[in-house]
């Protein structure tokens, strides 16, 4: 009796079901999946451009003893610039989090804040404070200082976060302090290590003002001077081939390096907070070091901006020039940020709601895409642009759409930390409090991962404010933002003129480091 | 002979003081278990004796040697102390057996025969050596964890609340398992819980800890039916706190009379029962009412009787109240946990036998 009535119950009540939750996650799936094809555009068009290119012009663009420089440039500076900022940074990690070191927090603060200089700042300070500098120590010591700070961010949080019980236990194994850490702490950092060397040497392989300000050669540097004398060759395109296939290089080196391993704690409860190793006699030698960090880092920038700015004088000061390009700046960071998050949001509720194939793969395309440099993004739309969708040619749609090219992964990544920070439950109990599918996952998931969404798009913001490479490549006539106001006045060598822009950059992005800071650290005490 | 001996001992954080001045003395080859409620410092104590902090004040010696003192500290690492943590503390970037293998040298010869043997020793299935800690279940990290402290033989063994994280049948067999393994093994062994019925079960030394101090320190039995003071008396275990006169050898109180240890005499006591050690015998309702010229022997009748399985929880209206001490109480019903089986209906009347002694306390 029971049973013959509960099946006809259960027939009615799946398509209703079925009715009700298919519109939702199919509409995702389709943004998700236009989101990612539009992502892989640049990449499509290297392969393309190959193609078309033949096979024969393409080998004589790419083997010739040109290509070899570059190469080699581009790798040392990998092979020298990232290990020696890693050691850097760990050493940093260590003392502001596990040692006594006077005035910790604020040294964590400040060896944070450098994020806020843009790398052609950074340079273009070096540069005016010794003009000599140049070649590869020139870039090596201006590539640590400007990008140390992508390795000691996760560093800082993961060593927070990393459970003492572990260590207690090797010492209690028998196991003295630097075995301990090389033996437990340093596996630990594994992962933090391997992605923020990862974040360092995609930023090297791309950075391009900071090179061309002291004239060291890379693969960037040489597309951009292409692209400015022949617009869209094969041989700029080839350049970015190889580029590309460096990217690409690195990415598989660090997928191998950091391994298959799970490196979460195991167990539950909350960890205790390590006790502080004293350093004693050695705090004042110890703070030599984040004090020259900082001094470097910060100290020059700072110094020699003021400095041009007390030599420049009221006549830099022209706010007529300053105001409009602070404006277009920030609207174009505010309305690509904005884009960027409205881009990335199927994906990353897909990749966290539906562990399907499809996911995994759109998850992988963006992965790949991130590590695209912006040269090679903006080539790629260019050269769509021109040749086919020539309407959208130099629009600030363009522009718009390709800084959420280049920062769909850094808004991907913090919102779907978030968004898997909310139990599917909660949408759950809200659909069983009887709202729509639609305003259940309004009401919980995307009111609690409203953080991470705002974090991410900070993140994508401060990537745009910053951004010279690809504006100066796709700007529609007429626009100028900050950074293409530093860099035309310090391309001319009037570095006095320049010096204002530099500032507000600087001063804008500064509150932005400072969220992204509080941010790490609030993940690192969870 | 004493093999850990631990004397004034304080250690704070702050403004919060977690030792203040702990004394112990652990002989060889025994099982002592420190328990409290939590924030007491029974941690901080273990912590202390493996030597992952230094103490503010106080000594520890181990087999006559000093681990620490007020100038100087013997390093964790060289102490020879094996702990295991709350949640096991596995290493999650190695393997089991590396786990395991951990505090042995990489070329000790036998390393893998080591590994497996400790591994069988632990109940732990060859197979598994190759996983990894989070691929295993609470009660086989806890394993591993035991496992790994076990590899260098240690003589002096730390359990820091080990079992607290599984669940209640497999913390039980856990215990006995443990407990079994480190006398076999010859190990000195402490254990930090705040679970009364295990310290009870596992240690014959129980220490009773409470605001950073020891309230208490002796064998299970001693503690359970002689505790010091009523919080060592309830925090142990059920307890029924009467007050009671007393004289030569016998304590009135409200549910009759019953031998106490001691001659002395008071009019003013306090006495405590464990609810085992009370008898209820059905009786008829004219026996009972009968009763009250008896004062020796006290009668009641069953107000409620709630079921929950095994146990029912009767509450009894005492019938004859013999004096003053008891008249303060005897309106407050005597509530008791009795087995299901003995049927008390309200209603019914029973008489009240004490079996064994009352503990005075004050």
């Amino acid at each position: 009796m029971s049973l013959a009535r509960s099946v006809p119950l259960a027939s009615t009540v799946a398509p209703i079901r079925r009715r009700l939750l298919l519109p939702a996650r199919s509409w995702m799936v389709i943004a998700a999946v236009v989101v990612s094809l539009i992502a892989l555009l640049p990449l499509g068009f290297i392969v393309w451009t190959t193609f078309e290119t033949g096979w024969a012009t393409a080998s004589a663009l790419v083997f010739r003893p040109r290509v070899g420089d570059l190469l080699a440039n581009s790798l040392l500076l990998i092979v020298l610039a990232v290990p020696i900022a890693a050691a850097l940074a760990l050493t940093l990690a260590w003392l502001t989090v596990r040692s006594d070191l006077p005035g910790g927090r604020m040294w964590a603060w400040l060896l944070v804040a450098p994020l806020a200089v843009p790398a052609f700042v950074q340079s273009y300070a070096w540069v005016s404070l010794v003009p000599s500098l140049q070649g590869l120590f020139g870039g090596v010591l201006v590539s640590v200082l400007a990008y140390f700070p992508f390795l000691y961010l996760p560093l800082f949080a993961t060593l927070r976060r990393l459970d003492p019980a572990l260590e207690d236990s090797a010492a209690s194994l028998g196991i003295g302090p630097w075995k301990i850490f090389l033996r437990v702490t340093l596996p630990q950092l594994r992962l933090a290590i391997c992605g923020g060397a990862l974040l360092v040497g995609l930023h090297l392989l791309s950075e391009y003002g900071l090179y061309a300000m002291i004239r060291f050669d890379t693969f960037t540097t040489a597309i951009v001077d292409q692209f400015q004398s022949t617009f869209d060759g094969p041989a700029g395109t080839m350049l970015a081939v190889v580029l590309v296939a460096c990217c690409l290089g690195l990415l598989g080196l660090e997928n191998i390096a950091r391994g298959e391993e799970r490196y979460a704690r195991v167990g539950s409860g909350a960890p205790r907070r390590a006790a502080p190793v004293r350093l004693g006699r050695l705090a004042l030698p110890c703070l030599i070091l984040p004090a020259l960090t900082v001094l470097l880092a910060l100290g020059v920038p700072f110094l020699t901006i003021g400095r041009w700015l007390a030599a420049g004088g009221t006549r830099v000061l022209d706010l007529n020039e300053i105001l409009p390009a602070l404006w277009q700046t920030l609207l174009l960071a505010l309305a690509g940020g904005l884009l960027t998050m409205a881009a990335a949001l199927p994906v990353a509720w897909l990749a966290v709601r539906d562990q399907g194939p499809l996911p995994r793969l759109l998850e992988s395309c963006g992965y790949v895409v991130g590590s695209l440099p912006s040269v090679v993004v903006a080539l790629a739309v260019v050269s769509v642009t021109a040749r086919v969708l020539f309407p959208l040619y130099q629009t600030l749609f363009t522009i718009l759409a390709a800084y959420a090219i280049m920062f769909l992964p850094r808004a991907i990544i913090g919102l779907r930390a978030s968004l898997a920070q909310v139990p599917v439950e909660l949408e759950q109990a809200a659909a069983s409090l009887g709202k729509s599918p639609a305003r259940a996952l309004w009401a919980t998931t995307v009111r609690l991962s409203a953080p991470g969404a705002a974090a991410g798009m900070t993140l994508a913001s401060l990537g745009i404010l910053n951004e010279l490479t690809a504006t100066q490549m796709l700007a529609p006539n007429g626009t100028r933002t900050l950074a293409m106001g530093f860099w035309s006045y310090s391309s001319e060598l009037d570095y006095a003129a320049a010096a204002p822009y530099a500032l507000i950059m600087i001063v804008i992005s500064l509150p932005l480091t400072w969220l992204l800071f509080l941010q790490s650290r609030r993940l690192a005490d969870r | 002979m004493s093999f850990l001996q631990v004397t004034g001992l304080c250690k704070s954080y702050g403004a919060v003081t977690a030792l203040d001045g702990i004394d112990l003395s652990v002989p060889l080859v025994s099982r002592t278990a420190i328990v409290g409620p939590s924030g007491c410092g029974k941690t901080t104590l273990l912590r202390l004796i493996a030597g992952f902090e230094a103490p503010d004040s106080g000594r520890i010696t181990l087999n006559g040697e000093r681990l620490v003192d007020e100038v100087q500290a013997v390093p964790a690492h060289q102490r020879g102390i094996g702990v295991v943590m709350q949640d096991g503390a596995l290493f999650p970037h190695l393997s089991i057996a590396d786990n395991i293998g951990f505090g042995l040298t990489r070329n000790e010869p036998d390393r893998g025969r080591r590994i497996a043997d400790l591994a069988y020793t632990v109940g732990l299935d060859a197979s598994i050596l190759r996983r990894r800690p989070h691929q295993l279940s609470g009660g086989q990290q806890q394993r591993v964890a035991l496992a790994r402290a076990m590899a260098r033989k240690p003589s002096l063994m730390l359990l820091d609340e080990p079992f607290s994280a599984l669940d209640m049948g497999l913390r039980t067999s856990m215990r006995e398992a443990v407990a079994e393994l480190l006398e076999s093994a010859g190990m000195t062994t402490i254990l930090v819980t705040h679970d009364q019925a295990e310290a009870l079960s596992f240690a014959d030394q129980v220490a009773v800890m409470r605001d950073g101090r020891f309230s208490q320190v002796g064998t299970p039995r001693e503690l359970y039916f002689h505790p010091s003071d009523t919080m060592v008396a309830q925090f142990l275990g059920d307890a029924i706190l009467l007050p009671a006169r007393l004289s030569r050898g016998m304590a009135d109180c409200a549910i009759g009379q019953v031998s106490v240890a001691g001659v002395d005499h008071r009019d003013s006591a306090r006495i405590m029962l464990r609810p085992e050690q009370i008898v209820l015998e059905p009786v008829s309702a004219a026996e009972a009412t009968a009763s009250a010229a008896v004062p020796a022997v006290a009668y009641g009748e069953v107000k409620k009787s709630e079921f929950a399985g095994a146990y029912c929880t009767v509450s009894l209206r005492l019938l004859n109240m013999p004096d003053a001490p008891a008249a303060a109480i005897g309106a407050t019903p005597l509530v008791l946990r009795r087995p299901s089986v003995e049927e008390l209906a309200p209603g019914s009347f029973v008489r009240i036998r004490i079996l064994g002694k009352a503990h005075i306390i004050a």
